[in-house]
């Protein structure tokens, strides 16, 4: 028997599937040329090209930018520039940070015997059993009531005081991704040959040394796997963001779900186009620097 | 000092996990025991919490009104118990759609040719890294009265010249279902195919020479060596989707409330935070329950981490 052996019922049906999970993502992005503005139907693209947008009532008959029409205006629009900006800066942060204390974690789980050891095993799960919506709450509660005592004791007024912003949705995220990292290196450590280790010490290396020169090479593909999964939790949280954001900490799902709740212009369709072709083109040079590495070795 | 420390293994453990349990103590225990605390308490007229031991909340959210206290029939109201309920049957449907949906393509992927396994899988998971948010608009954009799904009905009741009226899709049950399914989908593809992907080819040769047809094989082999992924896949979807509420905010409109819009308006528009940790509380411990009775009925699929 052949072990490819397609069944039709098989095949037929998980086509079906890739039907399903694309075929939102084609009209989303053919709905980023629409002619017109109130992007109910599709009208047909930008015809033409000319010095000024040229509108008829709700049409587009004429763009400097012509079929591509609303990516121009999306890069003349700052508020999305800022979010695309405070995006990127919560999700670098919260990466950088979680990788290094989620690793340090996963290295302390697997290698020492400690009395809070159980407990903090235990901890890194709550994020995966309880829904995102109660941790955000939470946090909101926290921050909310701690920035209330602080404010009001020292007599905070005015700009000074401290609110919800970059720092609280930071912080937050972290939060969310530290379990994350901790497992996915932890899960890396657990076939770890620690006689690699044994024969650099006794070779005179010191324990940091024989860390940075022999344990960390060997783990490092589990810490960037966990970083790349930390980076993309952050990169598509809406729930925590939602309830930890303040003035000027606005992400860009944050942004686009205040844009669903008012006027949708093909805009929106083209943020998402961008968006969908960032994400692909940076994870295809991802896959073909992984594959240039396996080849190598 | 650093001397001891040394020598000090489990001091040295400890150092080592105290920023993560740092975070986990300070942004997940402490908030959650925040929760239960203003849960007890009770709304002041400008929307703040003051702090005092009450069950108001909870006796609210059980549907009896604290205003009338002889227990009359009228002043019981179950909006809150049905939109809990609603909250439950939702993402028990969801679950099983996911599945029904889930599992012949994981299948299909683990069965292909190594060489496209990648690429395969690769395809699923394009859709995930779109922004959840992006992925309800393009939903919202198909089942509008006058979107793409009804432009096609329309189109093929045209060619057999059937009268059509488009469907009205948007803002009801079903649309929230579809936008739930569609969302966690690849969340319950990838574990299943991990364990489709574990299973040693010679047991499906065994069972072949052993006289076993396809639907035996599959009944007997393939479903029980792939549970774990099932079980896995259904934490990743079910407890998710009992708290999402974009969802059903968008594609519900106004008339699907879940336990995470109520949750959400409590915080937002109606300034009432102990109410909300409150339900917030209960969404957590029927989750807990559920999620518990579940896995000690097919096992902590082991899956979970890999996903």
């Amino acid at each position: 028997m052949n072990p490819h052996r397609r069944h039709p019922f098989i095949f037929s049906s998980a086509m079906l599937v890739y039907v399903f999970l694309y075929a939102p993502i084609v009209v989303l992005i053919l709905f980023s040329f629409n002619a017109s503005r109130a992007n109910v139907t599709f009208e047909g693209f930008v015809p033409s090209f000319s010095d000024k947008v040229v509108m008829d009532g709700s049409l587009v008959l004429s763009s400097p930018c012509g079929p591509f029409h609303w990516f121009c205006e999306l890069a003349k629009d700052k508020d999305v520039a800022e979010a695309a900006g405070n995006t990127l800066t919560i999700a670098i942060i919260s990466t950088l940070v979680s990788s290094v204390i989620g690793t340090m974690a996963a290295l302390s789980l697997q290698r020492y015997e400690f009395k809070l050891k159980p407990f903090s095993q235990l901890s890194l799960y709550i994020p995966i059993v309880i829904p995102e919506i109660v941790m955000g709450i939470g946090i909101l509660t926290l921050f909310s009531q701690l920035f209330g005592v602080i404010n009001s004791s020292l007599g905070l007024t005015g700009d000074s005081r401290l609110s919800m912003g970059l720092g609280t949705v930071i912080v937050s995220h972290i939060a969310f991704s530290v379990p994350f990292v901790t497992l996915v290196v932890q899960a890396r450590l657990q076939g770890f040959d620690k006689s690699y280790e044994e024969a650099a010490m006794d070779l005179g290396a010191n324990e940091w040394t024989t860390f940075r020169r022999v344990t960390l090479p060997m783990i490092l593909p589990g810490v960037l796997s966990g970083a790349l999964l930390a980076f993309t939790l952050s990169l598509d949280d809406f729930v925590i963001t939602f309830f930890t954001n303040g003035p000027g900490s606005t992400t860009l799902p944050i942004y686009v779900y205040g844009l669903l709740r008012r006027i949708i212009t093909p805009q929106v369709n083209a943020l998402s186009t961008v968006w969908i072709l960032t994400v692909f083109s940076v994870v295809l040079i991802l896959q073909w620097l992984q594959n240039r590495e396996a080849k190598q070795h | 000092m650093l001397k001891r420390l040394r020598e000090n293994k489990s001091a040295q453990g400890t150092l080592l996990a105290s920023p993560t349990m740092l975070w986990m103590i300070g942004l997940l225990i402490i908030p959650l025991l925040l929760t239960l605390v203003v849960s007890f308490g009770q709304r002041s007229p400008d929307g703040d919490v003051i702090y005092s031991f009450s069950l108001d909340n909870y006796i609210r959210l059980f549907g009896y009104s604290t205003d009338c206290d002889n227990g009359q029939a009228s002043c019981f109201d179950p909006l809150y118990l049905q939109i809990l309920w609603r909250s439950l049957t939702l993402a028990f449907n969801t679950t099983v759609f996911v599945i029904l949906l889930a599992y012949p393509l994981a299948y299909f992927i683990a069965r292909a040719h190594p060489l496209r396994r990648n690429t395969f899988l690769f395809l699923v998971l394009i859709p995930l890294w779109t922004n959840f948010v992006i992925r309800v608009y393009a939903w919202m954009m198909l089942l509008r009265t006058q979107g793409v799904i009804n432009l096609m009905l329309g189109w093929l009741a045209g060619l057999f010249n059937i009268p059509f009226t488009p469907l009205e899709m948007l803002y009801t049950p079903g649309a929230v279902l579809v936008g739930m399914v569609y969302e966690f989908l690849p969340f319950m593809i990838l574990p299943i195919y991990t364990s489709l992907e574990k299973i040693d080819n010679s047991l499906y040769e065994a069972a072949a020479d052993l006289g076993a047809n396809g639907l035996k094989t599959f009944a007997r082999v393939t479903l029980p060596l792939s549970m774990p992924g099932v079980v896995a896949g259904t934490i990743l979807v079910f407890i998710p989707v009992m708290g999402t509420f974009i969802v059903s905010d968008i594609l519900g409109g106004r008339q699907v409330i879940l336990v995470g819009n109520l949750i959400q308006r409590q915080f937002l528009d109606a300034r009432d935070p102990t109410f909300g940790s409150a339900a917030s509380l209960i969404l957590m411990i029927l989750t807990l329950i559920v999620t518990y009775f579940y896995t000690r009925k097919f096992g902590f699929g082991e899956e979970i981490v890999v996903a």
